[in-house]
């Protein structure tokens, strides 16, 4: 793809401390493109999502987004054009606020006008029907809650989609619904998403390119359909490969 | 609206309207709240003598500082239902007046109290690095102070009086409030839901003021409630050392202060605001008990 893309990652490196959780990663995502980021658990994948949301402030190397250099502060723009999805749909809402003031959140900090129309469009592209609207986080299901987490990731128009995890911390049966309602989502609004998983299913459902993470280091880059094709050169992709296709039975 | 169907607008699984869902949670408190009869009793107790504080003028019968040489330190009867007092004021008239000095002072104390606390504890907590060590060491110098002497200390630098009592009580009250709001801080500010709202683009101040604050409301509120009673005794205590309301205002500890010589010949005098002291503190204890079981989120 010869146009520039949309996220650039060149030799991040992120400390915690005194311990080094992400060493020298770069890789590169193109418009539209959703890139996967697979591993085991502690080996950075979160850090480096969460390092490009600005959650993180210890690291160094370069990022940009839709060529725009980031620094040690994001404003408002960038939040306007990235957003994120957490693990734990549980954790990510506000215990005391109705899902409407949870969805107005993003339109008030922006500026948005029409917050009525937007919320109930927003709820109505995640599926979710309008009687969630003015009930808490507690009394609905572990995949309306995320339902509830895309939308308000959704709701400013953003650009760049990161996923952390949307859907390990939910059932099975709801994790189909929430992975097909993402990948809908994903063609409709041309978002450009980084996704981290620590399953290879899930990555290869929805990701054209993925990266293998180990220790903090990125082992090997490599296209869905090497993936597919048995083409993973590391030992540590083959082990999860392995793996996977041992969990499917 | 008859009382059933406004039970279930309150109690709907699917609320309409921003309102329905806010009242429908106050209700279910209420619901939970009600549970505890010792709290509502709590409750009743307080409301009752915030009425009587502030309706005072209707309901005494007596102008509270009219004397009455002749007819000092009588015992309870009709025309005096508490008795008089040692300048043959009437102890009724006198409890309602003093009831609005005393309570007055810790309605005062909590409005300066909690706000600053809740500010520079949720401040800190946020914000870490510096500021919360600089904000925590502030703390903890004023927290190391005992209570009453530097109330003392600072009545006696000003002038004794309602006003200096009220400054010097919230003076030191604070720093319990700030290590609570912190701590409770402390625990939020790195959840996820925190970090979402950072990700709208939000300010600090915004973060902290509509998301940070509202978690920290309930167990502050409880422990603001717990501790009336500490603050009552406080106000007592200053009074009755003379150091707060000054004669001829009439306050529960000025009123037990003067009267303490006839505690073993005409015991209700000093007896009777010592009761009221006493009452208003295991109300205000028994209504913060309750709102812990019903508030206090490690519970729920």
């Amino acid at each position: 793809m010869s146009q520039l893309p949309m996220i650039a990652i060149e030799h991040l490196d992120v400390h915690f401390g005194s311990s080094h959780v992400v060493r020298d990663i770069s890789f590169s995502v193109a418009a539209g493109e959703t890139f996967g980021l697979v591993g085991e658990s502690g080996s950075g994948k979160s850090t480096v999502l969460r390092t490009i949301a600005g959650l993180n402030p210890g690291w160094d190397g370069r990022m940009a987004v839709a060529g725009q250099n980031l620094g040690p502060r994001r404003d408002r723009a960038f939040f306007r054009r990235v957003q994120m999805v957490f693990q734990d749909p549980y954790g990510s809402l506000h215990p005391r606020q109705t899902v409407d003031r949870i969805l107005a959140e993003p339109l008030e900090v922006h500026g948005i006008a029409d917050a009525e129309a937007r919320i109930a469009r927003a709820l109505e592209e995640v599926a979710l029907p309008h009687t969630a609207r003015f009930r808490y986080p507690h009394q609905l299901s572990g995949g309306q809650r995320q339902r509830v987490a895309i939308a308000r990731a959704l709701i400013a128009d953003p650009s760049v989609l990161l996923l952390d995890e949307p859907t390990s911390a939910l059932d099975v049966s709801v994790q189909a619904e929430v992975l097909n309602l993402l990948s809908d989502l994903r063609e409709a609004r041309q978002l450009t998403c980084i996704l981290v998983s620590h399953n290879l299913a899930v990555i290869a459902h929805l990701c054209e390119r993925l990266a293998v993470m180990q220790g903090g280091r990125i082992v090997e880059i490599l296209s869905e359909a090497e993936l597919r094709a048995g083409r993973a050169k590391h030992s540590h992709t083959q082990d999860l490969i392995a793996l996977s296709y041992e969990l499917e039975g | 609206m008859s009382a059933t169907t406004r039970r279930e607008w309150l109690l709907s699984d699917t609320p309409a309207s921003r309102a329905q869902a806010r009242w429908g949670r106050r209700y279910q408190l209420w619901l939970a709240f009600r549970r505890n009869w010792l709290a509502v009793a709590g409750l009743l107790i307080v409301v009752a003598m915030l009425l009587l504080a502030i309706f005072a003028p209707l309901l005494a019968t007596h102008d509270p500082g009219a004397q009455q040489l002749a007819n000092r330190l009588q015992p309870p009867s009709a025309a005096h239902w508490f008795g008089t007092d040692e300048l043959g004021r009437d102890s009724w008239s006198r409890l309602l007046y003093g009831g609005r000095v005393t309570l007055g002072m810790v309605v005062a104390v909590v409005i300066l109290v909690a706000p600053l606390g809740l500010v520079v504890g949720c401040v800190a907590g946020y914000a870490g690095g510096l500021l919360d060590k600089v904000l925590m060491r502030v703390t903890d110098v004023f927290l190391a102070f005992p209570r009453l002497i530097l109330a003392l200390a600072f009545v006696a630098a000003m002038k004794p009086g309602v006003e200096s009592a009220v400054v010097a009580i919230a003076l030191t009250a604070w720093p319990p409030y700030a290590r609570l709001a912190r701590a409770e801080t402390l625990t939020i500010r790195n959840t996820d839901y925190i970090a979402a709202v950072r990700m709208t683009g939000a300010s600090h101040w915004r973060v902290i003021w509509k998301h940070v604050t509202p978690m920290c409301m309930p167990s502050l509120t409880v422990r603001v409630t717990l501790d009336m009673s500490s603050i009552i005794l406080t106000a007592a205590g200053l009074g009755f050392l003379g150091l707060g309301a000054q004669p001829p205002i009439p306050e529960w500890g000025t009123m037990i202060a003067t009267a303490r010589r006839f505690i073993l010949e005409q015991w209700w005098v000093p007896v009777i605001p010592g009761i009221a002291i006493f009452t208003a503190s295991l109300a205000f204890n028994l209504l913060g008990d309750g709102l812990r079981d019903v508030l206090d989120p490690k519970q729920r």
